[in-house]
Formats: structure tokens, C-alpha cells, sequence
């Protein structure tokens, strides 16, 4: 189940580079339905789905297992601990926040300017409890990090709010698009990536030696539809968003077409997205070695890189079966 | 070849000539003449084969340019328009001797006298279309004829060791790097190492995007000068390392994020060897690791640092013991890895 899937995953603690818990929790997950798995040295999971025709093309889809967090910069005398954001941090909203480190140490981030000044990054520090350096020590070290405590709530019939949603809802999504296909004639490669919070390091490599035909990055897009926001235009609970443009890539012609194509194809609800900023990993697969045509299928997400990130499940459904009818046209 | 030596050597990023012929002469003779290549970017590369088959093969990096300056142009009264190489903040260059050009054509950064400044001028902070390379030129004729548009310029600082084995030179980001590899390339190791002088490290981290490609390491660990900012009024929390407290190993910084067990794995080889060493509180600065991370189908990077203040100016300061420290782990690591 789609959504099963999803909390599985959402319980996952991974920042940018500590991505392997959300790998073991997937490897788990996946392993019976794939016929291949790698770990590469950035820490991307690389499965394979053959297919039935040797003739047929190579699919990679890209989805990252990594989330925006913390590092610990400096602890001091106190036990206070001094942090850098990881990936896409907004100052204004990682105020008062219940944070994790890998351990298992819980604390609490809390942002305090002087009088008068705007919050900015050297404004935050993460309590742990501590009464001193050393006894802070115990616990963390310099270079450990921290995410926003993983949760997941349900909302009205068919949302679910969580810190990681961007972009485990996709990890979950391709691990259910691997789940379903049976025996497809194209073979499908799924990249679990690491690294894309802080600048599409993970798929950056693993496009490279996946070397693909076709290329689709899965993420999450920013959304329209709350008060006081009025771009983009995609929507929740409209249908998943083929992307044609964002800051890191124009999306192929023909793979835009063909998963429009594919919406149509499945009968399902579908939203065209321009995206003036932002990126995915879909750019790393297109730019790789000689390029290849690549896209990008987005899930609209509310309060994008904040601690209650909000998808709708019925862009999730009609996501599964873009993917699904994707592949078999190809 | 010390130390003075190499830091004395100019060569900004794009004319790496005279610090590549140094490196190449002195390569050579301590790995053999067939095991020193220079590639199209002018990157020098020395292939050490391990004692050991299955080991990993490791990359040992340092850049060998520097920051330093390009002439634009003159104005009419013969003062030279010039340009940073590198990232070097307006404010530590002014009243700087500085050479130009293959001739070393003696020059000075000038600016306005303290006199002649208005309350406003004081405020304010020069930038490099208010500053000018003074020559002695009579006209623009002149000066550009002696360093037409397109010459290099360069710090005129010697090298200085003062305090308790403190060092002030200009070009220690990455002349200490530069330094430890020679150090390292008079041993042998149980896994195969290529030790690369990179070209075009500051201002776009260019060389390494070649070497890395061409090389593939398993492993790649990159020597540096970082910035240390241990002066006197500046919180713990930004002081991001200090000079004389080892050798500095990076968790992440603003364009990589060493790999976790890699970067643990050196803090373990550190303490056993008893190398002093620190961990850098901050995320400052780019470097070629990210090259080498994102070079093909990618690498496990670390980064290790000699801590220098003042960097990317005429007189940083490092300490000598740190530039020890980074030998002995980088050895460290390459027999236990």
C-alpha cells in the first residue's frame, strides 16, 4: 500500500550525506521486486528492474532519500550546540523546533537575534539538555547532524503532513512503481539518491554510470493554492505535475509529451507545471555524458522545507499510474 | 624544495608556468620520469604503484596556483587598471607592493591620502575601480607598454618565519598542500596513490574538474590551506580553526560533504598516530574535493587543512607544525587505508 509505504519511509532519519538508514529501510522494501542493487560511493541505491525485451530501453527514474537538517558547527561551554544548515534552510521557520540526531539525542533548535536584528543562521543553536561542553560531548560531536524529529499526521481525508515528505513521498512512490510493474519490457532503473538538498550531488554521479535513455526525476514542486501565494499554479489533489521548466533543466520535449501522454492514456488528472525556481534530480540525468532526454513528474507539496510538508494522496495514485502507463508506452 | 621556496614562486590560477616546472623537476626525480604526466590543463599527475594488490586507489590533491591580479588596462596618466585572480577582498590590498609581468616590474596599490579624505571617503571602501597599480609610468603609453592588458600580477611578499614556528608568506593556500605531497612522494605505500598538482583551483576550481575525470580514485583526499578566523574579538563559533592546534579535518564544507566513515576513519587514524590534529568548526570555502566527489561515477572525499589566517592575501600565516601534521596523516592514512 502507497501510503504504508510512505510512513515506512517518512520514519526514516536521513540529512544530506547520512542518507544510509533511508537506503536500508528501501533495500527492505524493494528487494524481492528488483533483480539488482548497488550502493555507489556517494551512497545512492542503484536497483534494477530488467526487462523482457533486450531491445528495450533503459528507464531511470531519480527520487532523493536525503532532507534539508542540520550540522553541528561548535559546542559551547555551555553545552549549547552552534549548527549550519544543510540544504534549504529558512531561518524564520527553525525557530522552537524538536530536533534528532542519529543517536537517538533528541533537543530543541531555537533561534534568538539580539534586539533588532534579523534571525539569521548564527542565531540558532540546538539545546540537548546538556550542562557543558563535556557533557554535551557524550552525546554529539562536531559534524554530527540533526533533522527536524520525523512525524507524519493525516489531514482531512486525504493528506499527510511530515518534515521529510520532499522527497520520500517520490522514494515511496518509485518503490511502489517497482512493486506493481510486472514484467515490463523496458528496464527500469530506480536511483535512490543522496545529496540533492545541497545541490544534486547523489544523482550527479549516478546518472553517470546508470548512463540511461530516458530520464525522470520524481520530487516534490512547490504549490499555489494556500492564501497569499500566487505562483506557481499547481494545486493538491489535482493530479501529479509534469514539469516543463524549473531552474536546473528544461524538460525534454519529448518526455514532458509522453508523460502527458501517459496521464491521458491512464485517464488520469494531471497538471502542467512552470516552476520559475528550483531544481531535481532530473537535470543531473539529462546533462549526463553525451545528455539524454529527460523530465521530471513532480507531487505538489505544501510548506515545502518546513517541519509539515503536506502532499495529497490521490497525486500520489495518479502519479503511480502516469509511471506505470509511462513505461509500458515507451 | 621548502617551503620559502614554493611560496615564492608566483603563479596565479592561469599561469601556473613556473610553479608546474618547479613541481615537475622535483616530481620527477623522487617517483621516475615515466610516472609524471601533465595533462591538457596543465595539471601535473604522479602515479605511485602500491606494494599491496586490492587496495583502493587513492588521490592525494593540491592546487598549485595562487590568488594574485590581471591588468585591464591604463588611464591616460599611466596608472595600471587591474582585476583579482582569486576571490582577494579590496581592503588588504591597498598599499601593497606588488610585481608585474614576466620582468617583475616593481609597482604599488595606492589609494587616496588620509588628508585628503572627505568623512564620507573614510567610510567607504575602495573597490577595484578605485584602485590602481602605480608603476612609475608617465602616461598610459608607457605603462602599457612595459604590462600590456592581459599581464599578471603578483604579491611581492617574502617569506617570513617569526614566533614560535609561525610562518607569514603569501600563497600558503595551497603551497602548503603543494608541499606535503613532495613530502609524501619520497615513500612508497601499500595502495596505489596519484598525487596531483592541480592548476585553476581559485576562482572556479577548474584544473581538478580534469584530473578527477582522468583519474577516478576510490578515494580522494584533498590538501588545503583553509581560513582561520582565531582573532581576537571573534566568537568561538566563528573562529572555524586554529593555527598551531593540528592539521584541520572537514565534516562538509560549502561544495562537498565528506563521506561519514572516511571522515571518521581519519579522526580514528589521527588519534592513534598521535598526529594533532582538529576538527573545522564550519562550512566555509569550496575546494577540488567536490570534483573529485563528482568526477564520473563519483569517490568518497575528505578534506584536511593547514589552518591560515588572513589567506588570500600578501602575508597569510600558518604555523609550521600544522604543515607537519597534515604530512603525517596524509601518511598516515595512505599505509592504513
Amino acid at each position: 500500500m502507497l501510503r504504508d509505504t510512505l510512513k515506512t519511509l517518512l520514519s526514516a532519519w536521513g540529512p544530506s550525506g547520512n542518507e544510509h538508514a533511508v537506503a536500508e529501510a528501501i533495500k527492505a522494501l524493494v528487494a524481492p521486486h528488483v533483480d539488482d542493487m548497488h550502493v555507489d560511493a556517494l551512497g545512492n541505491l542503484i536497483v534494477q528492474k530488467y526487462g523482457s525485451d533486450e531491445n528495450g530501453k533503459r528507464i531511470a527514474f531519480s527520487a532523493h532519500m536525503d532532507h534539508i537538517g542540520f550540522v553541528v558547527t561548535d559546542i559551547d561551554e555551555n553545552g549549547f550546540l552552534r549548527v549550519n544548515n544543510v540544504g534549504g534552510i529558512n531561518q524564520s521557520i527553525s525557530n522552537a523546533r524538536h530536533v534528532l540526531f542519529e543517536n537517538g539525542t533528541e533537543g530543541v533548535l531555537y533561534c534568538q537575534p539580539a534586539k533588532g536584528e534579523t534571525p539569521a543562521m548564527k542565531h540558532l543553536f540546538i539545546d540537548i539538555g546538556a550542562e557543558s561542553r563535556t557533557d554535551a560531548e557524550q552525546n554529539v560531536q562536531i559534524g554530527d547532524m540533526a533533522v527536524y524529529a520525523p512525524d507524519c499526521f493525516e489531514i482531512g481525508a486525504n493528506r499527510i503532513a511530515s518534515p521529510a515528505m520532499d522527497d520520500r513521498c517520490a522514494c515511496a512512490l518509485l518503490c511502489e512503481l517497482l512493486m506493481y510493474l510486472d514484467e515490463p519490457k523496458n528496464t527500469v532503473i530506480g536511483i535512490f539518491s543522496t545529496q540533492e538538498e545541497v545541490g544534486l550531488r547523489g544523482s550527479h554521479v549516478a546518472a553517470y554510470s546508470v548512463a540511461p535513455d530516458i530520464g525522470v526525476g520524481l520530487d516534490v514542486t512547490a504549490w499555489g493554492d494556500t492564501p497569499e501565494v500566487k505562483l506557481p499554479s499547481v494545486q493538491l489533489g489535482k493530479g501529479a505535475a509534469v514539469k516543463f521548466i524549473d531552474r536546473s533543466m528544461i524538460a525534454s520535449p519529448s518526455v514532458r509529451d509522453a508523460l502527458l501522454k501517459a496521464a491521458e492514456d491512464a485517464g488520469v488528472p494531471a497538471q502542467r507545471e512552470v516552476l520559475p525556481f528550483g531544481g531535481q534530480d532530473g537535470a543531473s540525468l539529462q546533462h549526463t555524458r553525451a545528455g539524454v532526454p529527460a523530465g521530471c513528474l513532480s507531487i505538489p507539496c505544501r510548506y515545502v522545507h518546513s517541519p509539515v510538508e503536506v502532499i495529497d494522496m490521490r497525486d500520489m495514485e495518479s502519479a503511480l499510474r502516469i509511471l506505470l502507463q509511462f513505461i509500458e508506452n515507451a | 624544495m621548502d617551503l620559502k621556496q614554493l611560496c615564492e614562486i608566483h603563479a596565479p590560477a592561469g599561469e601556473e608556468k613556473r610553479i608546474r616546472k618547479a613541481l615537475l623537476a622535483e616530481a620527477r626525480s623522487l617517483c621516475g620520469e615515466e610516472n609524471v604526466r601533465i595533462d591538457r590543463m596543465g595539471n601535473v599527475l604522479c602515479f605511485k604503484k602500491g606494494r599491496e594488490p586490492g587496495k583502493p586507489h587513492v588521490c592525494v590533491s593540491a592546487h598549485m596556483d595562487e590568488v594574485g591580479f590581471i591588468i585591464m588596462g591604463a588611464t591616460e596618466d599611466g596608472l595600471l587598471r587591474f582585476r583579482p585572480i582569486g576571490s582577494i577582498d579590496p581592503r588588504v590590498v591597498v598599499s601593497k607592493r606588488i610585481l608585474v609581468g614576466e620582468d617583475l616590474v616593481p609597482g604599488v596599490i595606492g589609494a587616496m591620502a588620509i588628508h585628503l579624505q572627505s568623512a564620507a571617503d573614510r567610510e567607504r571602501v575602495l573597490d577595484y575601480d578605485g584602485l590602481f597599480i602605480d608603476i612609475g609610468a608617465k602616461s598610459k603609453d608607457e605603462a602599457l607598454g612595459k604590462c600590456p592588458a592581459g599581464t599578471y600580477a603578483y604579491f611581492d611578499t617574502p617569506y617570513m618565519t617569526f614566533g614560535d614556528g609561525f610562518v607569514c608568506a603569501k600563497a600558503l593556500d595551497d603551497r602548503v598542500g603543494c608541499y606535503t605531497i613532495l613530502e609524501l612522494l619520497k615513500d612508497s605505500y601499500p595502495c596505489d596513490v596519484t598525487f596531483a598538482f592541480v592548476t585553476l583551483e581559485e576562482g572556479g576550481m577548474r584544473g581538478s574538474q580534469g584530473a578527477a575525470f582522468a583519474i577516478q580514485p576510490d578515494i580522494a583526499i584533498n590538501l588545503e590551506g583553509t581560513a582561520a578566523n582565531d582573532l581576537g574579538n571573534v566568537d568561538s563559533q566563528f573562529q572555524v580553526c586554529c593555527p598551531g592546534q593540528g592539521v584541520a579535518v572537514s565534516f562538509m564544507d560549502k561544495s562537498s560533504i565528506s563521506q561519514r566513515r572516511l571522515f571518521q576513519k581519519m579522526l580514528a587514524i589521527a588519534r592513534e598516530n598521535d598526529v594533532p590534529h582538529q576538527v573545522k568548526r564550519g562550512v566555509t570555502g569550496s575546494n577540488d574535493a567536490a570534483n573529485y566527489q563528482r568526477a564520473a561515477s563519483g569517490a568518497l572525499t575528505c578534506v584536511l587543512s593547514v589552518p591560515c589566517r588572513y589567506i588570500h592575501s600578501g602575508a597569510s600565516v600558518c604555523c609550521l607544525s600544522d604543515v607537519d601534521a597534515q604530512i603525517q596523516l596524509t601518511r598516515a592514512f595512505l599505509n592504513n587505508v
